[in-house]
């Protein structure tokens, strides 16, 4: 962008951002987090919250969340209680983006060391200080993330977690949305130490407008699993940052469900900054309407020498839904023996839904290995009719085909009861819509 | 049982006849073949019966045990009884073979308001089927016709119809691809299939499929008719004269 265009575009979103931060109260705090908080805020300043102008919100329409209020966003019960409710796990609950202690498991498990974001904030030595705004800072480049910065500075809850051992079960983050005006913010901590290995799993809405910030710190030979359904609130809207950095040999594994909402964005920062490390994000996602709106936005950073990274995305849309992917894989020089791979693909069950893909590669090394593909198809009407001639009626039909074309997005999920979890609750979903 | 009449079809997208008046009675019990050279609408007539998009009929009627199958969906006409075993069975990625065949029974079961086969029957069902057409576990867990070869993909259509128990059988060309042992055993599989409730129409270019599945009746269609009709001894003569000589019969 020419330096004209771009001090003009500066200039109209200045009004608009100092529009937000008025209705805004930065939560009290000295000390490290209070330093954290007011970088963020500058930063946020400096950038301007994001406008259509912006290279990288072409696609997505971002009015709904910069603006201070948050839209009015109905509640939904589904009437089913929401997933992974009868898995052993730890488990933690939030009405509208604030812990609820009282419907929430103790804060308490062998192999991490679990706390409430103010209660470490609230400590003048804290492990946190190392990574909280840090990692969200340094995937600030060469892209900017205006509404994590926003996060940074702002939120007020989140949990804070340190995996010294392994675990015997996961962390479920459960979200519930019971105010239809709800404007929730919340930043997770995450530092995986070495040899280390975790599972995170995150369920529900959260609330009318939701932006969720997850700073990952992956330590050499840790691993890090990551699974997330983002509810079935019709008319939420979300905006999530995932910043993750890796070490060597450690693993990052993340995937993401999305049925429903008007708007999702799902932002994904990936450094991989050790030998030998693997990075997996996935994604499937379901969207039904014209108002259904949801992207991916994915940025993978190779940095050290023979690591694997793979985005696979695949999103099913109708009846005018629209899809958006923007992936990149930037490998750094010196970044050789680098395996990376992206595929997005949508299904698009009619004329009017739209996927929007711009997958991107930035390659420096000169020994890699990096793959891109994107598609976007008609559901294959041969296997539907041979479907049909053996007495499965359209719909269900249809629904097999869907679950069939996600199936390798959710074979990204490590853990096969889970994923069967996923694939069981989503074939409900599908048999219940068309029903 | 299945009754043909008079069945005119040309194509959606272009002005083409393929069926020129078909008249063709299946009897419950009996085995029909119908052979012809290629291009005389063989296939055609298996897409019409099972009710795949792209054609027009213009003019005719088939009906199943009364029934008019021309109004019905796919769907509908499997639920009524009628089975296509296609010629090229289709691969389907990411949907396992016998979540496929579970879910096309208890659909077909739905549809003619019983009961669902719990999964433990399903499993012990299948199992029993599966070994008479040597179909091995691994086949079934795989997804629908993927990385199968081409004798698998006809054993497996064989299996569909084991297990959905079809009134009317629409074979075409299962010989296809075949090798002389692949044949024996889909041809096995049919003949265990034969009962008196049950009718198949057997498509095939080649008597060789015929020595193994005898039919009752043998007729040759040509140009979109049937020009010939006969009993097992047709496809010998067709075997032995090739077409040409009916066709100079018939013309």
């Amino acid at each position: 962008m020419p330096a004209v265009a771009k001090q003009k575009l500066a200039e109209l979103k200045r009004g608009a951002t100092e529009d937000r931060l008025e209705a805004m109260t930065l939560p009290e705090g000295a000390g490290w987090a209070g330093d954290a908080r007011g970088a963020a805020l500058a930063r946020v300043r400096d950038m301007g919250l994001p406008h259509p102008r912006d290279e990288y919100w072409k696609f997505t329409r971002p009015e709904t969340l910069t603006r201070a209020e948050a839209p009015k966003a109905s509640l939904f019960d589904g009437g089913e209680p929401h997933l992974f409710h009868d898995r052993d796990r730890l488990h933690l609950v939030f009405r509208d983006g604030v812990l609820d202690t009282s419907a929430s498991d103790a804060l308490a498990l062998d192999g991490i060391e679990i706390e409430r974001l103010s209660d470490a904030m609230a400590k003048d030595i804290h492990w946190a200080r190392d990574v909280y705004g840090v990692l969200e800072a340094n995937g600030q480049h060469p892209v900017q993330r205006p509404l994590a910065a926003l996060n940074t500075a702002y939120a007020s809850d989140g949990v804070v977690i340190r995996v010294t051992g392994k675990p015997a079960k996961p962390v479920c983050l459960t979200y519930l949305h019971e105010d239809e005006t709800s404007d929730a913010i919340l930043h997770h901590l995450i530092r995986v130490e070495e040899g280390a290995e975790m599972t995170l799993l995150e369920t529900g809405p959260a609330a009318a407008r939701f932006n969720k910030v997850m700073e990952v710190d992956v330590a050499d030979t840790a691993t890090f699993h990551h699974v997330r359904a983002q509810g079935r609130d019709h008319e939420r809207r979300c905006v999530t940052g995932t910043f993750a950095r890796l070490g060597t040999q450690s693993t990052f594994k993340s995937f993401t469900m999305t049925v429903n909402g008007v708007l999702t964005r799902n932002e994904c920062v990936i450094e991989l900054t050790g030998d030998d490390a693997v990075a997996h994000v996935a994604g499937a996602c379901v969207g039904d309407g014209d108002d259904f709106h949801h992207d991916d936005t994915v940025f993978v950073t190779h940095d050290a020498v023979n690591c694997e990274s793979r985005q696979v995305f695949k999103k099913v849309l109708r009846n005018g839904a629209t899809g958006v992917f923007q992936g990149k894989i930037l490998v750094k020089d010196g970044a050789q023996k680098t395996d990376g791979y992206q595929i997005s693909q949508s299904l698009l069950l009619d004329d009017d839904s739209q996927f929007l893909a711009k997958p991107e590669l930035e390659i420096y090394a000169d020994d890699v290995a990096c793959s891109h593909g994107s598609t976007s198809g008609a559901i294959d009407e041969t296997a539907l009719f041979y479907l049909r001639s053996r007495g499965v009626p359209e719909a269900q039909a249809t629904d097999l085909m869907v679950l069939a074309f996600l199936a390798e997005a959710l074979q990204e999920i490590e853990d096969e009861s889970i994923a069967e979890e996923m694939v069981e609750r989503l074939s409900g979903w599908l048999e219940r819509r068309a029903a | 049982m299945l009754e043909i009449n008079n069945l005119h079809v040309k194509l959606e997208e272009e002005d083409k006849q393929i069926l020129k008046g078909v008249d063709l009675t299946v009897e419950a019990g009996k085995v029909h073949a119908i052979m012809g050279p290629n291009g005389s609408g063989k296939s055609t007539l298996s897409y019409i019966l099972s009710g795949r998009d792209g054609y027009e009929v213009t003019d005719g009627s088939i009906s199943l045990e009364g029934e008019d199958v021309l109004e019905l969906e796919p769907e509908e006409r499997a639920a009524l009884g009628v089975f296509l075993a296609f010629q090229y069975p289709v691969e389907i990625p990411g949907v396992g073979n016998m979540t496929f065949l579970r879910t096309a029974l208890n659909a077909q079961r739905k549809a003619k308001g019983e009961d669902e086969m719990s999964a433990a029957d399903f499993l012990k069902l299948i199992r029993e089927k599966a070994k008479d057409l040597k179909i091995d576990a691994d086949m079934l867990k795989r997804p629908v016709n993927v990385g199968f070869s081409g004798g698998e993909k006809k054993r497996n259509e064989i299996l569909q119809m084991a297990v959905l128990e079809p009134k009317m059988c629409i074979l075409d060309e299962t010989d296809s691809g075949l090798d002389v042992d692949a044949m024996k055993l889909v041809a096995d599989g049919v003949n265990a299939l034969r009962s008196e409730g049950r009718g198949f129409l057997v498509i095939t270019h080649y008597q060789r499929l015929l020595d193994h599945i005898v039919p009752d009746v043998v007729h040759i269609m040509a140009d979109g008719r049937i020009v010939k009709t006969g009993g097992p001894e047709l496809a010998l003569e067709v075997e032995k004269n090739g077409y040409a000589d009916i066709m100079a019969e018939v013309a």
